[in-house]
């Protein structure tokens, strides 16, 4: 059973990224292009783990996080922020709204499937 | 793939950098609307991160910069002033020049690259983080470690997960069986702080691991696994031979550097407590994923749930679709004659069909020309751009406003137009636009305004340029144009004669070499450019109000209406574009004049003949009789000329072949089309016949002789 990866990111160039690296290791990937569209999409694609971008339009990252763990879903799905930043302040923000850990822009594949791996235990 | 990914990024710059145009258009119109500032932040952030991943690193320090300053302005930490704005709209140009540089190779202006840099670091704070570009070392197993350390060595650690960790999804198993592909480990539960089933608090965490591995891999490698539970546990990682290590990193260090660094003693001394043996470990909050029913189909939908589901396709692909059209139309034409000459009784049947056939095949040729259909927008967007340089280099001020944006026009033809708008744009800030004193002089406003508008005019496209400037010049263009020799001393001219000598081959106004004009490159550069797409360009000017320039263009460059004609036994087609009215002649009509010249006599006016036949070298069969039907064609100086030809046959829509790979350039002939019969009909070119003409020549010297007698 593959694991599932819901990624949201505003940018083409990043989906198709993650697209590449995550079939490639053997995820199943599914790609959402706005938080608001990738939360909508949550229930339908019941991801084993969601990859989200921080500055994005209709809903933010942060705002990703806090529907996915809020009352109405209350996922407990691991969720990785991706983000070019790496302040501590935005680790702390991004954690204090519940996410799982972090992925630093540019990534190497290599880096983006070891964070998985920590989260998910996907043997993928 | 990485090739074809870097392709979608370039793709999607050129969509971000419209964006970010856009943006900053409204910006400057005085729109701060907080989702706009965002949006133009979000572009400038995707472009450095699609940036960052290819490794672009001058655009992603660029647009770092660029986005910090507009990070600073997205939480109203700055003013949006007119002084930053500009600064702002100078760096998205800036940035769009370092996206085509990475994407075709080339230098930037270095200067000018140093110049923004500057300026946008005045905005930003002096201890404002440095973002080191670099992919960050999340995967410490995977990098290389300075020391080699290939001793196996049994690692002790003490993992005491706080109760927060739990609400961030981080889940402890995972920890351990991603340690475990490490080296060999072996885990033990210490449920020593687990309190008395009543006393139990189900929100607390009170489980203790402990940890054996033995691994050749570095202590960092461990640390990473636990970054992201960094600050939510208690963790000590010990080993056996630590003291050693250090030693042996020191020593490493120093036969590398020669001098012993400074180390950062991160060794925490955590007790250890004995652990109490337990069995493998219970997932303590094993992730519990909403399983629900997730119809594949419908997640595929949902990909292409964007704002507007588009399809990005080979422009070739779209080219071979056009020419396969393209013959086809030919091939019902083709077909259609070949029905008719037929000798059968009672075709009426086979014509429906093939009625039915044509409409159809028009319908698909509607279509696939939309296809290549784009809105001008995207030129217009950086024409807004041409303006600022322009302005910024002329000390003038002008500000473009667009007009008609969604105007669509064919992809080749928005191309081809770039040059000749920006060349006439950059004219009129340079030459049109006055000076800021000498306008509120004049009673104007200090910034000049230039409007770009298009809009669909029958079956063309008409682009318009207006500036509010001072017009042209009338005197001193004339006197230019007598001083160069382009016309005689004492030619008496129209106004609308005086404003298109600014087409002449070699016609400069500038004075002095600016830095825009004097780059030998004129107005009748543009009008080539026009005319070349099979367009016409028309200058209207009022002096102290400013001037039009007008554009007109066909719709696409692959199809175009055209009258059939016969010249000399010769089937031809002239671009109905052209043709103001058709007639068919008297000999009372027609004038002599000169040796070979010939006017005809419209309604008390007098137009010059140009002989079709004659003009191309072509002898007619028989010489005797005169042309019997005229076409009065309208010239881009809106003179007036008739083409005699032997007579008209039909009116529709051809297919245009280009010729310039085939033969070159022909004077006279613009292109050629393939007709009903199979056969190669020439499109004629009636400006560059005219011009041949000895009857247009004469009658243009005659009329200025006889207006010269009259004044």
């Amino acid at each position: 059973m593959k694991t599932k990866v819901l990624a949201i990111d505003d940018s083409r160039t990043i989906r198709n990224l993650l697209a590449a690296a995550l079939e490639e290791a053997g995820f199943e990937y599914h790609c959402a292009v706005d938080g608001r569209e990738g939360v909508d999409m949550y229930a339908d694609v019941a991801p084993d783990v969601v990859i989200t971008d921080i500055n994005m339009p209709n809903l933010d990252g942060f705002g990703v996080i806090e529907e996915l763990r809020g009352e109405g879903i209350n996922s407990k799905v691991p969720i990785l922020v991706l983000t070019t930043e790496s302040a501590p302040e935005l680790k702390a923000r991004a954690r204090g709204a519940g996410a799982t850990g972090w992925i630093t822009k540019p990534f190497d594949d290599a880096s983006l499937i070891f964070a998985l791996k920590r989260v998910t235990g996907a043997a993928a | 793939m990485a090739g074809s990914i870097q392709d979608t990024f370039f793709e999607e710059c050129e969509e971000l950098l419209e964006a970010m145009d856009e943006g900053l258009t409204a910006i400057e119109g005085g729109d701060h609307d907080p989702e706009v500032v965002n949006a133009v932040f979000r572009a400038v952030h995707s472009i450095k991160g699609g940036a960052g991943a290819f490794g672009l690193d001058e655009l992603v320090a660029f647009a770092h910069k660029f986005e910090t300053v507009f990070d600073e302005v997205r939480a109203n930490r700055l003013g949006l002033d007119t002084k930053l704005i500009q600064l702002l709209l100078r760096s998205s140009d800036h940035l769009s020049d370092l996206v085509s540089t990475a994407r075709d190779g080339g230098s930037t202006d270095e200067a000018h690259h140093d110049v923004l840099i500057a300026a946008l670091e005045e905005y930003i704070d002096e201890d404002e983080e440095e973002v080191v570009f670099q992919p960050m070392g999340l995967g410490g197993a995977f990098e290389m470690s300075p020391i080699e350390v290939e001793k196996e060595r049994v690692y002790s650690i003490r993992f005491h997960p706080l109760k927060d960790m739990y609400g961030t999804g981080n889940e402890p198993y995972f920890l351990f069986q991603t340690l475990a592909d490490l080296g060999t480990l072996e885990v033990t539960l210490d449920e020593s702080e687990l309190p008395g089933f009543d006393a139990l608090d189900t929100d607390e965490s009170y489980l203790i691991w402990a940890l054996t591995l033995t691994t050749t891999e570095p202590k960092s490698a461990i640390e990473s696994v636990f970054e992201f539970v960094e600050g939510l546990c208690e963790l000590s990682i010990e080993s056996d031979m630590d003291e050693e290590d250090e030693a042996n990193a020191l020593a490493a260090l120093e036969a590398a550097f020669g001098a012993a660094p400074e180390e950062g003693g991160d060794q925490v001394a955590a007790p250890f407590e004995p652990p109490v043996s337990a069995p493998e470990p219970e997932a303590v909050a094993a992730p519990v994923a909403a399983k629900a029913a997730a119809p594949k189909a419908e997640a595929a939908k949902s990909e292409q749930r964007g704002p507007n589901p588009t399809l990005r396709v080979d422009l070739e692909r779209v080219d071979r679709l056009i020419n396969a059209v393209g013959e086809l139309i030919i091939n019902h034409s083709m077909l259609a004659q070949q029905i008719a000459n037929l000798d059968v009784a009672d075709l009426r049947d086979v014509e429906t069909e093939l009625e039915g056939f044509k409409n159809l095949a028009r319908d698909i040729q509607e279509g696939v020309m939309s296809i290549r259909a784009q809105p001008v927008k995207p030129l217009f967007q950086r024409m807004a751009r041409i303006v600022r340089e322009a302005s910024a280099a002329t000390g003038k001020t002008a500000k473009l406003i667009t007009e008609g944006e969604n105007t669509e026009v064919d992809k080749t033809v928005i191309e081809r137009l770039s040059d000749p708008l920006t060349h006439i744009l950059r004219n009129a800030v340079d030459h049109g636009v006055e000076k800021p004193d000498d306008r509120e002089a004049a009673g104007k406003s200090r910034s000049g305004e230039i409007r770009l508008s298009a809009s669909h005019r029958s079956g063309s496209v008409c682009i318009e340029i207006k500036d509010d400037g001072a017009g042209v010049n009338r005197p001193r263009v004339k006197q230019i144009a007598i001083d160069k020799g382009l016309i005689p001393e004492n030619a008496d001219l129209t106004d609308s004669e005086i404003d298109n000598l600014l087409f002449l081959p070699g016609f400069s106004t500038a004075k002095e070499i600016s830095n825009l004009s004097g780059r030998g490159v004129g107005m009748d550069v543009v009008k080539n450019a026009v005319t070349a797409l099979g367009g016409r360009i028309n200058i209207a000017s009022t002096p102290g109000k400013g001037s039009v320039f007008t554009i007109i263009l066909p719709l696409t460059l692959a199809v175009m209406d055209g009258m059939v004609v016969s010249v000399a036994d010769q089937t031809m087609v002239v671009p109905i574009t052209s043709i103001v009215e058709t007639m068919r002649g008297s000999d009372d009509m027609v004038n002599n004049l000169g040796a070979d010249g010939t006017l005809l006599s419209i309604r008390g006016n007098f137009v010059p003949v140009c002989d079709v036949g004659g003009a191309l070298g072509l002898s007619k069969a028989d010489q005797d009789q005169p042309p019997g039907v005229y076409l009065l064609v309208e010239t881009e100086t809106g003179q007036r000329s008739a083409l005699a030809v032997d007579d008209i046959h039909d009116q529709r829509q051809v297919v245009i072949k280009s010729l310039d790979g085939v033969c070159g350039n022909i004077p006279g002939v613009a292109a050629a089309t393939i007709l009903g019969d199979g056969k190669i009909a020439m499109i004629l070119d009636p400006e560059s016949i005219l011009a041949a003409s000895p009857s247009a020549a004469a009658f243009d010297t005659e009329r200025r002789i006889s207006n010269a007698i009259a004044s």
